[in-house]
């Protein structure tokens, strides 16, 4: 349920605390010197900002998030995008959306973000009432655009930096401080949920939560069109880890 | 054309006469924008590389275009860090009757899903073609997967490589599709090398290529690239501070993105920072610089992981999925592709012939090696631009030479940016089709 992000992500740092986790040198003291090596260049500026001191770890996740693309995920949204109409697939995904704009919303209050919190309350409420309970998007129709807040950007406009990057399993990559917004922004809903229990009186709510957080989980992967090791290029983790770090950096321009 | 065909179909004269009259009065404009203008937008031959051709300039290639991607198991036993290269990857996209096929080789470093392929995927899909787009010999799928010897740009060498994998890929599909013809074309590097794919079909004569196509090669690899790595003359520092560069450019554009109200980083984006001139001109093609340089860098790493060299990687390593590879990707960022020729390519073909001198290889990586073949060749054809800047001064007139009638040159769009450009895909398709129908 809920609160799996939430245990994953602590299951995640103990793993790291414990473990050892740096990645193997690129030159060992017994090696041959190769022909050109790094210190030759040391003289221009660096490109990626990002800081990461546990990329052995971050290897395996990643190594780990292909696998499991592979044997599990991609089979059953494959699956999913066969049986699922496109438009009943829109719907969940509206549906999750629209789940969505709360986590939107506190943070823009958070950040004293007074009009965008505002336009995300009304989309809410448009599209919870008029878009039946959010299968619909009639308030991008109406011409509010969507925002996208979550506690990671809250965290970044009180002036916290990134942290080391962090590739997570099935959430892949983040920052320290990203993963650290999912376990807060997890927590809250998974509390709000709790506290309005919309599912209590069924006699199976767990049943129904489980489904729920796994269809969330395949509609997520499905509106996701990056795979692993899809570039075939032989640097695509660094490509990856800078690119992350560069998009995430132009969304909080916005 | 048009009044020939309608006498030679026997209509009386006068009709004839009142229809030339009617066309006189509303055909210049077209006739014109055939002939004299042609109306690509950017003029600019940086500019037109980075851009490419806006949306709305591009044919409607309306429908779905069924694309499957595809593996060629390959028993190599791979290095531990090539872990999920699970063979060579190719893509098709085939008709459901009869038709041509035609194969499509990507420029350096590309993939066989890279987006110029696509562009051509689909264009040639609607054109009615069955169609099978492969990795270049420089990516370094082709790299770990295909080449014989791993060391990527000996195009007669390379030629053979992707012939067997044409071969290979031919004979598991040929009970998939039927077909009416080959055909061959291929852009950039991948153009040069359907030249020496061409030559040695005619000695092996399994496809009888009707038609093959070289869009925008290079004339010699050597020369093409000392042009690209030459606009990294340009930039402050030079190529040593390709970083600095890049990130000062980054920041001019992240500025830029910051003031306008972009929706996302899209060809509206890139247009709008175009027209506001963002960039200096040096900087575009510096970018253009940086971004072969990146293609170059998988190829360097992924040639020297396999070989053992000692190029880049310490020569006694096994590399593992956990171990670093920033610093290797460093290193092989800054090592430019003449580098790679003068330090690695060299020495390696000399290791194999000893007395092979550098000259002699210069050959090998270029078309000169084959031009009595291409001269006398009536099936392949050249579409380049004239202000294509792979080529080096001399090198346009040496291709009217060879090719003659059979070289076509736009006056510009840099190298590709019009390739998906309205007139360039319709005399594309027109020009393999003249030899169907």
């Amino acid at each position: 349920m809920l609160s799996n992000a939430i245990k994953l992500i602590y299951t995640t740092v103990l793993v790291l605390l414990i473990s050892g986790c740096s990645a193997g040198r690129a030159y060992r003291p017994d090696d041959v010197p190769p022909m050109h090596a790094v210190g030759e260049f040391s003289d221009d500026e660096n490109v990626s900002r990002t800081r990461d001191p546990w990329e052995g770890f971050n290897r395996s996740m990643y190594k780990f998030n292909y696998e499991a693309d592979r044997f599990v995920l991609l089979p059953v949204v494959a699956g999913y995008e066969t049986v699922v109409p496109r438009f009943a697939r829109t719907g969940v995904s509206n549906f999750f959306a629209n789940i969505g704009e709360v986590r939107t919303f506190y943070n823009c209050i958070l950040q004293a973000k007074g009009k965008k919190s505002l336009v995300t309350f009304g989309r809410f409420l448009t599209n919870s009432i008029i878009g039946i309970g959010g299968l619909f998007d009639p308030a991008t129709v109406f011409g509010w655009r969507r925002e996208n807040e979550d506690f990671d950007h809250t965290l970044e406009t009180w002036g916290a930096g990134t942290g080391p990057y962090l590739v997570l399993p099935i959430f892949g990559p983040n920052t320290a401080r990203s993963a650290g917004g999912l376990v807060v922004d997890s927590g809250v809903r998974w509390a709000l949920m709790n506290a309005i229990d919309p599912f209590g009186g069924t006699g199976a709510r767990t049943g129904i939560e489980m489904g729920a957080t796994a269809l969330e989980t395949v509609d997520l992967r499905h509106r996701e069109s990056f795979r692993y090791y899809d570039s075939d290029y032989p640097f695509e983790y660094n490509m990856v880890r800078y690119i992350v770090s560069e998009r995430r950096e132009l969304k909080t321009i916005r | 054309m048009q009044a020939v065909k309608i006498e030679r179909n026997g209509l009386p004269v006068k009709i004839v006469k009142a229809m030339h009259i009617v066309f006189l009065l509303l055909m210049p404009a077209f006739a014109w924008a055939d002939d004299a203008v042609y109306r690509y937008p950017i003029d600019d031959s940086y500019a037109a590389t980075i851009l490419g051709t806006p949306q709305q300039l591009r044919p409607d290639t309306g429908g779905e275009v069924p694309v499957k991607s595809m593996v060629l198991e390959t028993d190599r036993k791979k290095p531990e860090i090539f872990f999920y290269d699970r063979g060579l990857r190719y893509t098709v996209a085939f008709q459901d009757r009869k038709a041509p096929l035609i194969f499509l080789i990507a420029g350096t470093g590309g993939s066989s899903r890279s987006a110029k392929i696509g562009a051509l995927m689909a264009n040639l899909y609607h054109a009615g073609f069955h169609v099978i787009a492969l990795p270049s010999p420089t990516s370094s799928n082709f790299i770990i997967n295909a080449s014989t010897s791993h060391v990527p740009g000996n195009l007669t060498e390379d030629a053979a490589d992707l012939y067997q994998v044409m071969e290979q890929i031919w004979s598991v599909s040929r009970e998939r599709v039927e077909v009416s013809g080959f055909f061959l074309a291929g852009y950039s590097l991948g153009g040069t090398e359907a030249a020496f794919v061409a030559r040695l079909d005619e000695e092996r004569q399994l496809f009888n290529f009707r038609r093959v196509l070289m869009l925008n090669p290079a004339v010699s690899l050597y020369n093409s690239v000392s042009k690209i790595e030459g606009l990294l003359d340009h930039i402050p520092g030079g190529p040593r501070r390709i970083g600095a560069f890049y990130n000062r450019v980054m920041a001019k554009s992240t500025e830029f993105y910051r003031k306008g109200d972009f929706v996302a980083i899209d060809d509206d984006f890139l247009f709008a920072a175009y027209q506001a001139h963002i960039l200096e001109r040096d900087e575009a093609g510096g970018m253009i610089a940086v971004s072969f340089r990146i293609s170059s860098a998988g190829m360097i790493f992924a040639s020297d992981v396999m070989t053992h060299a000692g190029y880049v990687v310490p020569k006694n390593r096994e590399l593992n999925n956990d171990d670093s590879t920033e610093d290797y990707f460093w290193t092989s960022l800054h090592l430019s592709f003449l580098d790679y020729f003068n330090e690695y390519f060299v020495p390696y073909f000399q290791s194999r012939q000893p007395g092979l001198t550098r000259e002699k290889l210069l050959e090998t990586v270029s078309l000169e090696r084959i031009e009595s073949y291409l001269a006398s060749s009536a099936k392949t054809e050249v579409i380049t631009n004239e202000d294509d800047f792979i080529l080096a001064p001399g090198e346009l007139d040496y291709l009217r030479r060879v090719f003659g009638p059979r070289l076509k040159v736009y006056p510009c769009g840099g190298h590709l940016g019009n390739l998906e450009y309205r007139d360039n895909m319709a005399f594309l398709i027109d020009t393999l089709r003249s030899s169907i129908w």
